[in-house]
């Protein structure tokens, strides 16, 4: 009890967390270990209660319910200020009345460090902004705020870095490439990052490890590429890029796989990436990964009959097409341009098919339509 | 008839530069030629001729160093009463008030509605005998039973205190309002505790506010005189009575120019060597 909270080191662990404002629950029961050193990202769409998380870690909220540990050391009732943990604010909240180099050297000189400037001067170098020490805030372009707000939380070296949608204000081509330049720096610094965003994109470009939260609760965590190619539930599917979901029923077992009948068609998909609780379930396959190709012409893997193309957009890397199934659904077919020409048009009867590995499985009784709708609010952010 | 884009800009200045030109420019010279007159030999009282006698200055000042320096002790204690009174005032409308905030800003506002003059007899009334500010403190043992609050420059002090809040709060209130709340928890996440944050982030930030609430307290304060007409007595006269005096009772109208002139000149220079160590021009 007797150890300062502000040298304490570790993971990350968030103990059934719920907080509520009256009525609303913005964080229910969340239990959630980050483990030291790796980036973390907390992804959702806004309202999902990812922001909420953030500041309860930074201690600018208080749980409801639950407990916060920084390795050993209980952190839930700790005021801000005693945490070994900084912010990197979404509007940068930068101090317009001090200079950058004052901006910097702010925690160091508040815990009571007299001699900054080679620290400050290391972390803006880092951030490649060395020439701007002297300036005031407004002086700055928003990429370069960024980078400043980022300078002056890492030169403290918390256990724990928080990043609050830093990159929302910034126009795509600059956002890219913090994105790449961030997890650069985290490499660089070794400390643990934990990025709040409703940005999919950048999640999966920066992150180790991606929660994805929805109506305060965790959906599926795992690594971008287990999130995006074996996700667990619809929301996840839809919400990491596009899923095609089709209504299937079990049929039998293959040794290690599954018989799935979609529609009176019988393909077959791995046993363990089916999240099915009975005899319903949504095969979902990934655009990309779907080929087409015309009757009669051989192909391997599932395949499904009876398509017909009903729109072709070129877009350069890839074609899409929408393709009209014999029940009805249309499902979306990304195809890589590997010859230049658009080989199908509108029209054409076509099958689709796939490798069986890359087929997931949800449960019958998912909202096929979680995850795609587009926030209104989240479109005024932007 | 048609004008070069160019002069566009000066045709609309020309209005506001007529009016200053006839209400400020030219009173101001009138003034200072008045400031150097002297009576009439024989000629009847008020009656003035133009010499440049500068020693009116030396006179006036002479003659009143004492009303001088008490125009400026009450204006400074004003504004430090009045500064002490609306930062948190201000600091609580601009972040704790909610859905408050304008009811609250409205009742700043509200005093102003009856006039000035109404106001500072009202305070009579309140320090007075019959008030329950002079009881409240005799049964408190707070003050003896001979003392009385009318008449004092106490009562001096806390009208104009009283009467130049809302000019001390408002521009307070606006440039609190205006810091984004973000940065003072960016302090604490930066392990600056409540009090650091408020003295490293908060004053700086308010600072616009800060100056330009006690310039707009300070100076007014410094020339009135109505409050000390109406709340003290002779020995609380400040410059401004003395000013009202000569001009309209005693009809020395060089005098009263000169005090004028050098009450001018006086607070120019305290507000430019104010705002130099305030520096505001470094605030965003």
């Amino acid at each position: 009890m007797s150890k300062d909270p502000i040298t304490a080191r570790g993971d990350l662990r968030l103990t059934r967390i719920t907080k509520s404002y009256g009525d609303f629950t913005a964080v229910d029961d969340l239990t959630l270990t980050i483990p030291k050193g790796s980036f973390f990202a907390l992804l959702g769409p806004s309202g999902c209660g990812k922001t909420t998380t953030l500041r309860m870690v930074a201690g600018l909220e208080e749980p409801t319910v639950g407990s916060i540990h920084l390795g050993d050391t209980d952190i839930t009732t700790t005021r801000p200020y005693q945490r070994p943990i900084n912010t990197v604010f979404q509007n940068y909240a930068l101090f317009p009345h001090l200079t950058i180099f004052e901006n910097i050297a702010f925690g160091l000189r508040r815990r009571g460090i007299k001699d900054v400037k080679e620290q400050v001067d290391k972390v803006l170098n880092l951030v490649e902004l060395p020439h701007l020490a002297e300036r005031k805030p407004t002086q700055l372009s928003g990429g370069q705020q960024q980078r400043i707000a980022l300078a002056r939380a890492i030169v403290n070296r918390p256990a724990l870095l928080l990043l609050d949608e830093p990159l929302g204000a910034l126009d795509l081509k600059l956002r890219r490439q913090m994105q790449i330049e961030l997890k650069w720096i985290q490499r660089e610094v070794g400390l643990t990052f934990v990025h709040v965003t409703h940005d999919q994109e950048e999640a999966m470009t920066m992150a180790d490890t991606i929660a994805v939260m929805n109506e305060g609760k965790i959906e599926q965590m795992g690594s971008p590429a287990d999130l995006y190619d074996n996700p667990e539930t619809a929301f996840v599917a839809n919400f990491l890029g596009q899923s095609n979901l089709i209504k299937g029923k079990i049929d039998g077992n293959d040794g290690d796989n599954l018989v799935v009948d979609l529609y009176g068609q019988k393909i077959s998909m791995p046993k363990k990436r089916s999240h099915a609780v009975d005899n319903s379930l949504y095969a979902g396959i990934r655009p990309e990964k779907f080929r087409i190709s015309r009757l009669g012409t051989p192909v391997k893997g599932n395949t499904l009959t009876g398509g017909r193309i009903e729109d072709v957009s070129y877009i350069g890397v890839s074609t899409q097409y929408v393709v009209a199934m014999p029940w009805g659904q249309e499902v979306m077919v990304f195809e890589q341009n590997d010859d230049g020409v658009a080989p199908f048009d509108k029209g054409d009867e076509v099958n689709i098919s796939w490798e069986p590995n890359f087929t997931f499985g949800l449960r019958g009784d998912e909202d096929i339509e979680a995850g795609t709708e587009v926030n209104p609010e989240e479109l005024e952010e932007e | 008839m048609s004008f070069p884009k160019v002069r566009v800009p000066y045709l609309l200045l020309l209005p506001g530069f007529a009016f200053l030109f006839t209400f400020f420019i030219l009173p101001i010279i009138n003034l200072a030629q008045t400031s150097t007159q002297t009576p009439v030999d024989g000629g009847d009282t008020g009656q003035y001729e133009q010499t440049l006698a500068f020693s009116n200055y030396i006179q006036a000042f002479v003659e009143n160093k004492e009303q001088f320096g008490r125009s400026f002790l009450y204006a400074s204690l004003a504004t430090i009463f009045a500064l002490a009174i609306a930062y948190p005032l201000a600091y609580a409308i601009a972040f704790k008030a909610g859905k408050f905030k304008n009811i609250l800003l409205v009742l700043v506002v509200a005093p102003f509605f009856p006039s000035f003059l109404l106001r500072t007899v009202a305070w009579k009334q309140i320090l007075g005998e019959e008030g329950f500010v002079v009881p409240g403190l005799r049964s408190l043992n707070i003050i003896g039973e001979q003392t009385t609050l009318t008449s004092t420059s106490i009562a001096v002090v806390a009208g104009m205190t009283y009467n130049f809040l809302p000019f001390m709060t408002l521009p307070l209130y606006a440039s609190l309002e205006r810091i984004d709340p973000r940065t003072i928890e960016a302090a604490g996440d930066l392990y600056a505790n409540g009090i650091t944050a408020f003295r490293r982030v908060t004053v700086p930030l308010s600072m616009p506010g800060v100056v330009a609430g006690t310039l707009l307290t300070f100076i007014p304060a410094a020339g009135d005189y109505v409050n000390a007409a109406i709340l003290g007595s002779p020995n609380t006269k400040m410059i401004g009575n003395v000013i009202e005096s000569r001009y309209f009772k005693i009809v020395d109208y060089p005098t009263a120019a000169a005090l004028s002139f050098t009450l001018m000149v006086a607070i120019l220079i305290l507000v430019t060597l104010y705002i130099r160590k305030a520096g505001t021009e470094e605030l965003v």
